[in-house]
């Protein structure tokens, strides 16, 4: 697990023990966060501590936390992604065109909806590096866009994989033989490590914390930021494309009208996970704990039966303090 | 390093405070908190929505029934009708509290039938409510007759414009089953009881005010001979409302359905000459009657009717159609 935490390089820090530590200290606090609000709710609900619950909170991570890992590249960068929400439901529609009606073979239509994902990803970052369009304007169109195009392509009605029941096995099934897990759980485990080692160990992952960190630096260094940056985005997209699988073969069926307010939640999990939204800074794993966190708050509160309006106002105040901790992190380097 | 432990402290406390606060809050609110081993038996709620007038409509006369019987119940939904992913994850999680009965409008059957499964395996009786079920698991089906309301509502505008002439109809889809079931139920009593009204053929507008208002003022240039608009729902019937405004066209008479602050505001000054509503309260209350049936392992009809009222000036102020109408 190794490749998922944050690596010791930090550009502008100068590197060392010291920089490790404290993004080694940043990670402990949300994991320690996370451990503190499932002792509370094990204590609170005599429903929440079993076997049962685990996988239902893991199973309902899966598609924020999909969508949250590769917002955390575009994070990294300096950037930010709106347009994964509903980019998620056009490339669920997408996934339902290639596999339902055009009846293409099931790894065909999965591998074309994930580039799907990759293209739009790659438009964001041609608008953003190429056309200098803000980040956040030019995901924001790209979010209305999909919006829309999911309406048009599906004819505004869902469409079912009936027909297709190992489509929903990629989400639904149990692959490890005798043991209620479900399959969803394994593909963003599995995602998340190749994520992490995409991060720390490439060159890809250099320069999304190098270009986040100085971006001017890193052009003076002779990188082709604009290159980088596109690359980027496009390899982010990638993840909206898989997330749209993955939230299509859970509920059997490609539904156009949803996945707005997915982006927030994607970038608030990236941000509990202590990724800074400044840029050059975060971690897959801590990411992770992000959407855990999301996730096991929005259980353990309905298990509690605790009326829905707090259950926003709680998300909300874990939200602050995550980024205010971040603040103070930044204060002090 | 001392400001960043003191960041990380302040942090976990703030966290631990607000969720004991909003916990303890919330166990009071609730009922009893988390437990359902108590004797009350415990039903939980799934709903299509929540902030929405309607829901909260539901919600408050399943609660009231809930006293009355000494149940305790929860009441969840997305925060918008498309968020099915959301609701998968409301019912999973109130399936894991192991209710004594669920209550369940579906945003989409099929996503849900898994789960409906579960339920049946782990003998927790469902109820339907609001649109059916597509799933042979619910044990019942509480919801709003819409075809019997919109017949009542033909009925009314066959009365109000003298039993002949043209009248159109502004729906807002044509593939949801509230849509199909008020347009059919107004052109079906019409073709049986009013031989001499001529229906012209349903316009669409999405239940979208401003599409429908465009509409409504393209069926009165179309047909200057036009009696009367129907408007299937709450966004069809403020865009009639406008479009007929905006054409400067009188004598129309209008008929609505559901309610809201301009529909009621039309009907109070006469631009509208009434509408049929559904009864939420009366809704979230056969819910819970039904539900705790169920759990005494009662037999159930098939469906439970849970009525519809017909509104207008003369009426509007009587507590019964006041306790029905939302704004």
């Amino acid at each position: 697990m190794t490749a998922l935490e944050t690596p010791p390089r930090e550009s502008v820090a100068g590197g060392g023990f010291a920089a490790v530590a404290k993004g080694r200290l940043q990670q402990l606090l949300a994991f320690a966060s996370l451990i503190a609000i499932f002792a509370f709710f094990s204590v609170a609900s005599p429903f929440f501590f079993t076997y049962g619950n685990f996988t239902a909170i893991l199973f309902s991570t899966v598609v924020i936390g999909t969508l949250a890992i590769g917002t955390t590249f575009v994070i990294i960068t300096g950037g930010i992604d709106l347009a994964v929400g509903t980019g998620m439901a056009l490339c669920a529609v997408m996934s339902g065109v290639f596999i339902v009606n055009m009846d293409l073979p099931l790894v065909v239509g999965l591998v074309a909806t994930v580039l799907f994902g990759g293209m739009m990803g790659l438009i964001n970052g041609i608008n953003i590096a190429l056309l200098k369009i803000p980040p956040f304007i030019a995901t924001l169109a790209m979010m209305l866009v999909a919006e829309g195009l999911a309406l048009v392509v599906s004819d505004s009605a869902p469409i079912y994989f009936s027909e297709e029941p190992s489509y929903t096995k990629i989400s639904t099934g149990n692959l490890i033989p005798g043991v209620e897990f479900p399959n969803a759980v394994l593909v963003l485990i599995v995602v998340a490590v190749i994520a992490g080692v995409l991060l720390t160990k490439t060159v890809l992952g250099r320069y999304t914390y190098s270009i986040g960190s100085n971006e001017e630096a890193t052009a003076l260094s002779g990188i082709d930021v604009r290159k980088w940056k596109i690359a980027i985005y496009a390899f982010a997209g990638l993840f909206t494309g898989l997330a749209g699988i993955m939230i299509s073969a859970r509920l059997g069926s490609a539904q156009p009208a949803t996945g707005m307010g997915y982006e927030l939640q994607a970038i608030a999990a990236v941000v509990i996970g202590g990724t800074s939204l400044s840029g050059g800074k975060g971690s897959i794993l801590g990411t992770l704990i992000g959407a855990l966190i999301i996730s096991t708050l929005n259980n353990g509160l309905q298990i509690m039966s605790i009326p829905q309006e707090w259950q926003n106002v709680i998300l909300g105040c874990v939200i602050l303090v995550a980024v205010y901790t971040d603040i103070l992190r930044k204060k002090e380097a | 390093m001392k400001i960043r432990k003191a960041g990380a402290i302040m942090a976990g406390a703030a966290l631990a405070l607000s969720l004991t606060a909003c916990g303890e809050d919330g166990g009071n609110a609730g009922g009893g908190g988390g437990g359902g081993n108590g004797e009350q038996p415990y039903i939980a709620i799934v709903s299509k929505g929540f902030q929405h007038q309607f829901w909260q409509a539901v919600k408050n006369g399943a609660e009231e029934e809930a006293e009355k019987q000494g149940a305790r119940v929860t009441f969840v939904g997305p925060p918008t009708e498309s968020d099915v992913e959301e609701q998968i994850n409301m019912l999973t999680n109130d399936l894991a509290k192991s209710p004594a009965a669920i209550g369940f409008a579906a945003l989409d059957s099929q996503s849900a039938e898994p789960l409906l499964q579960q339920a049946k395996s782990q003998n927790i009786p469902v109820i339907a409510f609001d649109s059916g079920v597509d799933s042979d698991v619910p044990v019942t089906t509480v919801s709003t007759d819409n075809k019997a309301a919109a017949a009542e509502a033909a009925k009314h505008m066959s009365e109000l414009v003298g039993g002949k002439g043209k009248v159109a109809l502004v729906v807002h889809d044509q593939t949801s089953k509230s849509g199909t079931d008020r347009r059919d139920g107004f052109m079906e009593w019409m073709e049986q009881n009013a031989p001499d009204i001529e229906v012209l053929e349903p316009q669409y507008g999405g239940g979208d005010q401003l599409e429908s208002a465009n509409i409504t003022k393209s069926i009165i240039s179309a047909n200057p001979d036009l009696k009367g608009i129907y408007a299937a729902n709450e966004g069809s019937a403020i865009g009639v409302i406008k479009g007929v405004e905006e054409s400067g066209k009188t004598g129309l008479k209008l008929v609505g359905f559901d309610s809201g602050k301009a529909q009621v505001d039309a009907i109070r000054d006469g631009s509208m000459a009434g509408a049929v509503t559904q009864d939420p309260v009366n809704m979230g209350r056969e819910l819970v009657i039904a539900a705790m049936k169920a759990i005494d392992g009662e037999e159930l009809p098939k469906s439970i009717d849970t009525g519809f009222k017909w509104y207008d000036k003369s009426n509007i102020d009587d507590a019964e159609i006041k306790a029905v109408l939302y704004e």
